[in-house]
């Protein structure tokens, strides 16, 4: 009886996100009719999808009670990658595989600092974000790579529309049901959630915590590479700053979802409902002409005002 | 100090945990409090000291009714309470910790190094304990860091200190100490409260049981006057005949066997077997190297040489993941740190460590695993709302079968199981047996860890006695009484 009243309020608190979005787009929508039209809604998806990817990817690592500093970085140098090897004539097919093979390696790295290194996840992570970024720095000699040429693939990720829908709204949208597979009907989702629960009961349990904790980090690390090249492909060049700041934007995402920063709790459809709800903010308040200044400040606070009343629970 | 507290209730939100609660505590004498889990000692001491406030009832102190209104005031009068997870910073010195918040201070408000070291070693002195006031507490067996509490109570003038499980983490020498400690404090006009479920203690030890039924006072009763049936009988509000149920089965052949196994300074040259549907107990002083050899084992402790067989074939095992894959399972001391998501509820415990029956292709298969778990709730009697119930809410007997339910499954061939009864009631505790019973019966061998003599005595068929990494000796039932044991635990011959 208990166990059904629980699951009740629980839904109710995971609407509290929902019904949180709703306002705002309503509340918008009154003020703005630029912003209620279904033009600006695709377009505010599409700019969703490269921080719902790479949150998606941090929801993983921050279930298992760590955290993924590098993200911005990973998408830099695995982006200057692939339009390095386009520009000097590889196939952008092959090139952009290959960035997502980068991306998930670089990802893996700091899964491997965190368990074989032992270091704690916010440090190690906080190293390879630096190195990542230095060695996107030498690579393009702080230069951006433009000459891409005219491949159809990359035009395809970030411009391409199906049925009047953006690809990278279709990518999100079937990720997303990827992700919510993962975690919820395999036991790898399960090991995600034992190892940010409690892991010395799910070591006992059998769980492989470091390999948990490696693939969770190269997930990461792949879908960052993945947003690189929606953005790779939006650009249409590459530049050696790319990616900055945006762990910050994924992981405000996933806390405005309801995650526990500390791991073993939090659901993938919470992460999408904070990134909808950090787009909403940034179109429509773009659209309102607010400063940016001040969209940064009203964004702090809905994230303050979000984490509180998670509190609650 | 004398307290008489009745017509206690309290509820949580539709919870009523006491309803018509209460005890009377005389000057100067050691007072055991029992009941079941959940049958609301913590929460009438909680009362007192001013944690919670009642909803009804009174609370006379020394002829005068009070009601404090948080632990602070109630330190003020002198009523302390030592709760069973120690309140202590560890990594702050001993000094630091017993002038938390009190600290002497000379000019300009620095604090009086001098002046704190002179009266905390006074302090410690009293108590006839040697702790240097210097150390970290860290470095403190978990006996010492109970005695720097009850040094901190003393130093405060407590008149009334309230323990909660005392013993439940200390060594047998710890136990004795605390004892005398305990003696000498009845001695100059202490009053102790004394939360416990070791019978053998209280008998030992105090001088009034009062019992707590569901929350409600079912009696008072003097020690010389009465004896352990007649507290259970108060307790669970009904006769439970043999404490340790029997168990007739056969015991096969050999299914784990451990040589030679050795980890410097911990364990030395572990050699031991068991057979299937055999229980052997393994008995020793905490500390002795018992939960290390387990962990060894179960390949969650490295150790630098030794040879594991399981059926006649040697194995490696280097990690719980092999261990379990040769058929080893374990059931850990610590159930709250190690055995359980405490946040999590029934289902998601039990299916951790069965993840392999309940999947396909690493796809969970949601029907196999509620029946798996409905199975698991039904067969181990586990009291609860139902698969989603936290296991947080449960109480400790329950939240142990969580944990065995999470094991049974498995088909383990040994099963290991470290203090399998810790801070589990009397009825929960005759259940776990009648678990470990069954399991034997159907062949599983079982190797139990337990500090608690009269437990290993009852169920085990052989027990083997560790002290200080070393084997000392295996004693078959027949000869094993808790002299033998102890003797060779504490490194004498028989």
């Amino acid at each position: 009886m208990e166990a059904n009243k629980k699951k009740i309020t629980d839904h109710i608190q995971d609407l509290g996100a929902l019904i949180a979005l709703l306002l705002l787009v309503i509340g918008i929508s009154i003020i703005s009719p630029e912003f209620r039209t279904g033009s600006n809604f695709l377009s505010l998806l599409r700019q969703s999808s490269i921080n719902g990817l790479i949150a998606f990817g941090m929801t993983c690592v921050i279930l298992t009670d760590a955290i993924d500093l590098s993200v911005g970085s990973v998408l830099a140098l695995s982006t200057v990658l692939c339009a390095g090897m386009i520009s000097a004539g590889v196939p952008a097919g092959a090139a952009m595989l290959l960035a997502l093979l980068i991306g998930t390696a670089l990802g893996a790295v700091s899964g491997l600092l965190v368990t074989k290194g032992r270091l704690q996840a916010f440090i190690a992570t906080l190293i390879t974000m630096t190195v990542y970024r230095g060695a996107t720095m030498i690579f393009t000699g702080g230069k951006p790579i433009s000459n891409l040429g005219d491949s159809f693939v990359l035009k395809l990720v970030g411009r391409g529309n199906l049925f009047r829908i953006p690809i990278p709204v279709i990518l999100l949208v079937l990720i997303f049901i990827g992700f919510y597979f993962l975690l919820n009907k395999t036991t790898f989702g399960r090991a995600v959630y034992a190892t940010g629960s409690n892991w010395k009961c799910a070591k006992l349990a059998g769980i492989n915590i470091n390999k948990t904790k490696i693939i969770v980090y190269a997930i990461s690390g792949f879908m960052s590479a993945l947003a690189g090249l929606i953005l790779l492909s939006r650009l249409g060049s590459a530049q050696p700053t790319l990616g900055a700041g945006y762990e910050l934007d994924a992981i405000a995402a996933v806390a405005l979802g309801g995650t526990s920063m500390s791991g073993g709790r939090g659901k993938i459809y919470g992460t999408l409902i904070g990134v909808l709800i950090i787009a909403v903010l940034n179109n429509g308040l773009n659209i309102l002409g607010v400063s940016s200044y001040y969209q940064d400040v009203i964004k702090g606070f809905v994230i303050l005002i979000a984490v509180l009343s998670d509190r609650k629970r | 100090m004398q307290i008489e507290m009745k017509g206690i209730d309290k509820s949580f939100g539709t919870n009523q945990v006491l309803k018509d609660a209460g005890f009377v505590l005389g000057h100067g004498e050691v007072h055991a409090l029992m009941g079941e889990n959940g049958a609301g000692k913590s929460t009438l001491m909680k009362i007192l000291t001013g944690v919670y406030t009642k909803d009804k009832g009174t609370v006379i102190v020394d002829g005068q009714e009070v009601d404090y209104k948080n632990p602070q005031e109630a330190e003020k009068a002198g009523i302390v309470f030592i709760h069973q997870e120690l309140n202590v910073l560890f990594d702050l010195t001993v000094e630091e910790n017993l002038f938390m918040g009190k600290e002497i201070t000379g000019k300009f408000g620095f604090c009086n190094q001098k002046a704190m070291r002179k009266k905390a070693e006074e302090a410690l002195g009293r108590l006839g304990v040697r702790i240097n006031p210097g150390e970290v507490m860290s470095n403190l067996s978990v006996g010492q860091q109970q005695m720097v509490e009850i040094c901190k109570a003393l130093m405060v003038d407590a008149k009334v200190i309230i323990m909660d499980e005392p013993t439940a983490a200390l060594t047998q020498s710890e136990t004795v100490v605390l004892f005398e400690v305990i003696q000498s404090l009845r001695k100059s006009g202490v009053s102790i409260v004394y939360i416990s479920h070791r019978m053998e203690e209280i008998f030992e030890l105090c001088d009034r049981i009062s019992v707590l039924r569901d929350g409600t006072y079912v009696g008072t009763r003097n020690i010389p006057e009465t004896n352990m049936n007649e507290i259970v009988k108060l307790m669970i509000g009904r006769e439970i005949g043999e404490r340790y149920p029997q168990r007739n089965c056969k015991i096969g052949d050999t299914v784990l066997k451990v040589s030679g196994m050795t980890k410097k300074g911990v364990f030395e040259d572990v050699a031991f077997e068991v057979k299937a549907g055999e229980v052997l107990g393994v008995s020793g002083l905490m500390g002795a190297g018992r939960t290390e050899i387990m962990q060894a084992i179960f390949g969650n402790l490295p150790y630098e040489s030794g040879k594991i067989e399981i059926n006649g074939k040697e194995v490696q095992i280097k990690s719980p993941i092999q261990a379990m894959k040769n058929g080893i399972g374990f059931i850990t001391e610590d159930r709250k740190v190690e055995g359980l998501m405490l946040e999590e509820s029934i289902e998601k415990n039990i299916a951790l460590a069965n993840l392999p029956i309940i999947s396909k292709n690493h796809v969970l298969d949601r029907k196999k695993e509620r029946d798996l778990v409905t199975k698991g709730i039904k067969e181990l009697h586990i009291r609860c709302f139902g698969p989603f119930h936290e296991c947080n809410n449960l109480s400790g007997g329950n939240q142990q079968k969580v944990v065995f339910a999470k094991w049974v499954y498995t088909q383990p061939k040994v099963l290991i199981l470290d203090e399998p009864t810790r801070g589990v009631d009397i009825g929960a505790k005759k259940e776990i047996y009648s678990i470990i019973n069954d399991l034997a019966a159907k062949g599983v061998a079982i190797i139990m860890v337990s500090s608690e003599l009269p437990e290993v005595l009852g169920m085990s068929d052989r027990v083997m006695v560790v002290r200080e990494g070393v084997v000392r000796g295996i004693i078959y039932k027949e000869e094993a009484n808790q002299e033998n044991i102890m003797t060779l635990a504490t490194g004498g011959m028989i």
